[in-house]
């Protein structure tokens, strides 16, 4: 076991690919130590008191830099953030010394309980204040700048009055957070409310993206048998995935990106592969001339 | 409509599979549409039936998939957790074993959920370094071959220790041989049932990386309980001695499992 004092590799993500860490592959790593930018781990799979997780993340961490994604804080809840929830946060952001800590523009628990799903809110000024207080308060009570990740949805709200990449960007500017660009989830949503991805992007308040996402979706039909994307995390990038991604890098240069697969995990090397091909596409993208609006070379 | 009453309506619509989308959520034809909605509602049972499975894997394997599926699923629809953190939810699976009907066929479920939710809660109880039998000889050096005198009246300086206890460590009751079904679940090979059907009394431990899980011998979960709830090694071998058992090698025993991290 690795003692708390064991030299570190340093904390900060390399702008290359990384995956998300799982139990599942961490004795391959440990043992084969393969060259991955970094890893992403759930902070609320790491909130034990101790035990063989944190003895594996402690040893997979004084390897590689390690990005801490939340997928529990509910920030998009009108109800105030669970503090003892934000001290677990910050005692893993301490003790791990992540290179960035992320978290979701969704809702997650409600007066029903905790319901594991990264649940959809409408835009308005009111939900606009809400979500800003509270990332105002995560970033105090971590003590660091975090990013918000754009959501996937299926459903929009009648009573949404904001564009959702506006929105993104008023909370950044407000709060001085920084963004998680998910390029999946822009194609998800895209496809799901009938928009153009590339519209979206454009859009996009991308100075202020910090890392990039990428997955798989599942395929589905809605009641008027519109295709409706299911953001699955359950297998390789889509090619239109790794089409606007490519974009977005030749928009904004190569980002730190993790490639999610959480879902029928499949076996280390084909998982180490497709984090091998987002940078293949990222060094390509970087190589092709800088475009100004997308699609349109200037 | 206000942010809190949208919610209040969407969870509702959540819990209930019954219920149409709500009236505010819209899809691609400006309506609620009840498949993009199920999506949600599919998650959240989906999700939380994944956590409850992942905790109870022996238990799923009794039963199979299908079954234990429905039982995971008629849980969750009535516990949902407090916190966030689902490493921790699921401690009352077992109990809700009990009471489930369908499952009342298979009398010893039950107890092996108990014992893998005990197994699931040591694997992430804080850290301690446990107490080795050659540090017990340091404790007491000359007193150590004389552990089964130790518990005699005269020796009263043994006899009022206390033990301090590893976090991870966890004692069972079980009515049925819980136990040994689950350690033949262990391997992919195919189980045997146990050889006697008994009750067992397991101690789960964690004395280094692993969780290690052992069935006491008669008398051991008595002295290790009193021991737990903080009686003193006298007060927990006085009723062994009074029976004629000698208490020396179920100390031993704690201290070899790796249950133990101080004497005082």
């Amino acid at each position: 076991m690795p003692s708390p004092n064991h030299p570190r590799v340093a904390a900060q993500l390399p702008n290359r690919a990384g995956v998300g860490l799982k139990p599942e592959h961490i004795d391959t790593i440990l043992a084969d130590r393969p060259d991955v930018g970094f890893f992403e781990i759930h902070a609320e799979n790491y909130m034990g008191d101790g035990g063989p997780p944190h003895r594996r993340l402690e040893a997979i961490r004084s390897l590689y830099p390690v990005s801490l994604h939340g997928v529990g804080l509910s920030i998009g809840s009108p109800r105030p953030l669970d503090k003892a929830h934000l001290a677990r946060l910050a005692a893993l952001a301490k003790r791990y010394e992540p290179g960035l800590f992320s978290e979701h523009l969704a809702w997650s628990s409600h007066d029903l309980g905790f319901l594991d799903d990264l649940l959809p809110l409408p835009y308005t000024e009111e939900t606009l204040a809400c979500v800003c207080a509270h990332i105002e308060e995560t970033q105090e009570a971590l003590g660091r700048r975090m990013l918000l990740e754009n959501p996937s949805t299926y459903v929009l709200f009648a009573e949404s009055a904001i564009p959702e990449t506006e929105f993104l960007a008023e909370i950044a500017r407000r709060t001085g957070c920084g963004l998680l660009l998910d390029v999946n989830n822009v194609e998800v949503s895209a496809t799901n409310h009938g928009f153009d991805p590339l519209a979206y992007l454009e859009a996009f308040p991308l100075e202020h993206v910090g890392e990039i996402h990428l997955a798989g979706y599942a395929e589905a039909e809605d009641d008027a048998g519109h295709r409706l994307l299911i953001d699955a995390h359950d297998s390789p990038v889509r090619p239109g995935v790794w089409a606007l991604y490519e974009k977005v890098i030749s928009r904004i240069g190569v980002q730190p990106t993790l490639v999610e697969w959480d879902n029928d995990v499949p076996e280390w090397p084909v998982l180490h592969a497709e984090a091998r091909r987002a940078e293949r596409h990222a060094a390509k993208a970087a190589a092709a001339d800088r475009v100004g609006a997308f699609g349109h070379a200037v | 409509m206000p942010f809190d009453a949208t919610l209040d309506a969407f969870v509702e619509a959540l819990a209930d599979p019954s219920a149409p989308p709500p009236a505010q959520t819209r899809g691609r034809e400006g309506r609620p549409d009840a498949r993009r909605f199920a999506v949600y509602r599919n998650n959240v049972a989906v999700g939380l039936i994944a956590s409850v499975e992942m905790r109870y894997p022996v238990t799923r394997r009794l039963v199979g998939d299908d079954f234990f599926r429905g039982l995971a699923r008629a849980y969750v629809a009535g516990n949902k957790p407090r916190s966030p953190v689902l490493i921790h939810w699921g401690a009352d699976f077992p109990c809700f074993i009990e009471a489930f009907e369908p499952a009342r066929e298979i009398p010893y479920l039950a107890d092996v959920a108990r014992l893998e939710n005990a197994w699931v809660e040591a694997y992430h109880a804080a850290e301690a370094t446990p107490l080795g039998l050659a540090e017990l000889a340091t404790v007491d050096p000359e007193r150590l071959g004389e552990l089964r005198l130790a518990f005699h009246p005269a020796v009263r300086l043994l006899g009022e220790l206390r033990l301090a206890f590893h976090p991870a460590v966890r004692l069972l009751r079980l009515a049925h041989p819980a136990a040994s079904i689950w350690a033949a679940h262990q391997g992919v090979s195919e189980p045997r049932p146990p050889v006697h059907w008994r009750p067992e009394d397991a101690l789960i431990a964690r004395p280094h990386a692993d969780v290690d899980v052992r069935i006491l011998p008669p008398r051991g979960y008595q002295f290790a309980a009193a021991l737990l709830s903080g009686a003193s090694l006298a007060e927990a071998a006085a009723p062994l001695a009074a029976e004629g058992v000698d208490p020396g090698p179920h100390l031993v025993g704690l201290i070899e499992a790796g249950a133990v991290t101080n004497i005082r």
